[in-house]
């Protein structure tokens, strides 16, 4: 590029933020699916993919995508936590599948409403 | 797609020189082999710091801290983490002390304990990429001071934050600048001092290499400030990475039109150059570093003029360290009470009144956790050497820290819980220096520690002037002979009267300051070099001459049934026993190296 603006580093900085805040660990939103050997068999890496590009195509920055071991309920794989900062506790959903994913992720990821008829439990553990 | 997990491996030279780079690309071929390319992206960073366990791998955005990679490590790691989401437990840090390893590189106490201000992007951005920077907010700072502020302004600011040089003699920044503005010349230069020679430090180094911007915009600040249009940075030859990712920042800075004419759209003009210096101790010095940049041979000169006045070409030159090139963005970008709230004293009236900010130390010897560290000016050493050091190592007794490199002086423990600032330290007889820290411990003797440090500055000694060039070749004489049993009490005292000539009549701050050294072991380990001139004996065990090694034949026969392992490892053939037997070692032939001593399962060799 030519010679730089104050209005093109800004452009620049905004650009480059989000992945940036991802690095250090901030986020409004943890998302962590649980990818144990149940979970991949059950099709956790399917979730993983589309949760990634559901956040993706809703351009969401302020989400962490993590995953984790298994849960202890191999029977209820695929699952996912999510975490809401502010929010008094995480919530697993249970039993996913792709249509699900992108049902929380409107409901409880963008207006802070869990989706109760897929949750197994609220509050049930924390992850960081 | 954006991606979920990112890897920041360390790329600073110590990890590389651990093979980091060959992890990088073992990361890179397993994570493409297992299709994650489009979820995991692997990112190289500057120096994280914790060196003594490198190569090391950051993964976040969960903050797993990794240690001691090895290649074969990379396939099982990635399986384990990125798939299946489990840290891999055998590869986290756990503390010499404890037995729970500590997954999350926020609760690892080395980190814990650090304030980082100069070093605020290391680990999170990759060096080599402007974008990185700028969006940690990077030329943010540039861009205030161009649109909204006079130089005056920035001086001021600068002025009221308190920053004091990092290099070593911490002279008021803010004053500095204001002195060169004024000073009288149709052109200005700006220098950043990267001539970091101090044995164990390597700040300088680090901080180039994990955040070359932050040091070109503080440069860009400053000569906006005092009227300048070109600048170099001096940087050592042996420096390759930090050389490397220093020419990749300018020339980014460059392509982007943040060096050159017209920059951000403003009337305001600068250009950075860099000269690569050939590693004399002495270029650190101000004077010497113009005049090598001029192509002459790197002396000192006598200072009644200052550099401010006429430096680099005869013309008016601000001249600043790595580390406080660094701190200006931020303190433009935050402002000078936001710095000056950090730290000890207090600089609202009077510009030595106090520590402000942070330091940047690299901390060696004998700590179980060596690397660089930033901490609050005004953290005691205590806490610096035992919190975030992690103690002494194989949990041996310290003995002394070695602040200021070879011109600052030797702390003993009673002085542990002084504060760590400018004015305390050089009461105490040391300096802050450059922000070298070696840690000494039971085994080391202070009259040989004095005496290696000494050796450093006379082969480093440029021979312009004579109190240093002949004082500290007679002083290491003199060193030499009492650590070779040979030394009487006046020459204690003959150390101590050409000790303080030498300080008085040096021409620069290297033969000034070349003593320390001595003088403070002389003031507060005096027993041991007593111990060598009246009893000819080594309390540490370290001065080969005076030292012997017998071997205690009941507990060779008892204990150990006459193993034999010393003799077989003993180079001089000097011990003589059969197996069974009980051994001896035959003073003649000893050469004092004590391999017989590290290698006896049974403790059965003796120092005395």
């Amino acid at each position: 590029m030519g010679k730089m603006t104050i209005e093109d580093l800004a452009r620049i900085r905004d650009a480059a933020r989000y992945k940036i805040a991802l690095r250090q660990g901030a986020g409004r939103v943890k998302i962590n699916v649980h990818m144990g050997t149940c979970g991949i068999a059950a099709g956790a890496r399917e979730i993983l993919t589309t949760v990634m590009k559901e956040i993706e195509s809703r351009d969401l920055h302020d989400v962490i995508i993590t995953n984790s071991g298994c849960a202890g309920l191999c029977s209820q794989e695929p699952m996912m936590t999510v975490e809401v900062l502010g929010e008094p506790a995480p919530v697993k959903y249970v039993f996913l599948t792709a249509d699900k994913v992108k049902k929380i992720i409107d409901s409880h990821v963008l207006k802070g409403l869990a989706v109760k008829e897929y949750a197994l439990a609220l509050g049930s553990e924390t992850t960081r | 797609m954006a991606y979920r997990t990112y890897l920041m491996v360390c790329a600073g030279t110590g990890c590389v020189a651990n093979q980091s780079m060959k992890i990088k690309e073992r990361l890179e071929a397993e994570v493409h082999k297992r299709g994650l390319q489009e979820e995991v992206s692997v990112v190289t960073t500057g120096c994280n710091g914790f060196c003594a366990v490198g190569p090391l791998m950051v993964v976040q955005p969960d903050g797993i801290f990794y240690q001691l990679l090895k290649e074969t490590d990379i396939p099982y790691l990635v399986e384990e983490h990125l798939i299946k989401g489990r840290p891999v437990k055998e590869l986290l840090y756990t503390p010499p002390t404890e037995k729970v390893p500590i997954p999350k590189m926020s609760d690892i106490p080395f980190f814990a304990d650090q304030t980082l201000l100069v070093l605020r992007n290391r680990g999170l951005i990759n060096p080599e990429k402007i974008d990185e920077y700028i969006a940690r907010g990077g030329y943010e700072a540039l861009a205030k001071v161009l649109t909204t502020m006079t130089p005056d302004e920035v001086i001021k600011e600068i002025k009221a934050s308190g920053l004091r040089g990092r290099g070593g003699g911490g002279f008021p920044t803010g004053v500095k600048w204001e002195t060169c503005k004024h000073a009288a010349g149709d052109k200005r230069y700006v220098i950043c001092n990267a001539d970091e020679g101090d044995p164990g430090a390597f700040m300088d180094r680090s901080t180039i290499e994990s955040d070359p911007h932050a040091v070109l915009e503080g440069m860009l600040i400053g000569a906006y400030a005092i009227g300048s249009s070109e600048g170099y940075v001096y940087i050592r030859n042996e420096y390759p990475i930090a050389l490397e990712r220093l020419h990749v920042a300018i020339t980014q800075a460059r392509e982007y039109g943040l060096l050159g004419t017209k920059i951000l759209g403003k009337d305001f003009d600068f250009d950075i150059r860099v000269v690569r210096g050939a590693g004399a101790f002495v270029c650190g010095e101000s004077t010497a570093l113009m005049a090598s940049i001029e192509g002459r041979p790197g002396e000192p000169r006598a200072k009644y003029v200052h550099t401010v006045e006429r430096g680099l070409w005869d013309k008016p030159t601000c001249l600043n360290n790595v580390e406080t090139w660094a701190n200006v963005p931020q303190i433009m970008l935050r402002g000078s009470q936001w710095f000056s709230s950090i730290g000890t004293g207090d600089v609202s009236n009077d510009p030595w009144g106090g520590s402000k900010g942070t330091k940047v130390f690299s901390l060696s010897g004998k700590v179980n956790n060596t690397g660089l560290i930033e901490v609050p000016m005004g953290i005691t050493l205590r806490k610096i050497i035992f919190d975030i050091g992690g103690g002494i190592k194989e949990g041996k007794k310290f003995k002394a820290v070695q602040t200021g490199g070879p011109s600052g002086g030797f702390i003993p423990e009673s002085l542990l819980d002084l504060s760590v600032d400018y004015e305390e330290l050089t009461k105490v007889g040391s300096m802050m220096g450059s922000g070298g820290m070696v840690v000494t411990d039971e085994d080391n003797c202070m009259v040989d520690m004095a005496k290696y440090f000494l050796s450093f500055t006379q082969t480093e000694s440029c021979g312009k002037c004579i109190p240093c060039r002949e004082g500290t070749k007679r002083m290491l004489d003199i060193l030499e002979k009492i650590t070779a049993g040979e030394g009487t009490e006046e020459d204690l005292a003959l150390l101590e009267e050409l000790s303080n000539m030498i300080v008085e009549s040096s021409l620069c701050a290297l033969g000034g300051s070349a003593p320390n050294p001595v003088l403070t072991t002389l003031k507060y380990f005096r027993e041991e070099y007593e111990a060598h001139v009246k009893e000819k004996k080594c309390p540490a065990h370290a001065c080969r001459k005076l030292i012997t090694y017998a071997i205690d034949p009941a507990i060779c026969l008892d204990k150990g049934h006459g193993c034999h392992v010393c003799a077989k490892n003993c180079p001089d053939g000097a011990i003589v026993g059969e197996t069974k037997q009980a051994h001896a070692i035959d003073p003649m032939k000893c050469n004092k190296c004590g391999i017989c001593y590290d290698v006896c399962k049974f403790d059965a060799i003796t120092v005395e």
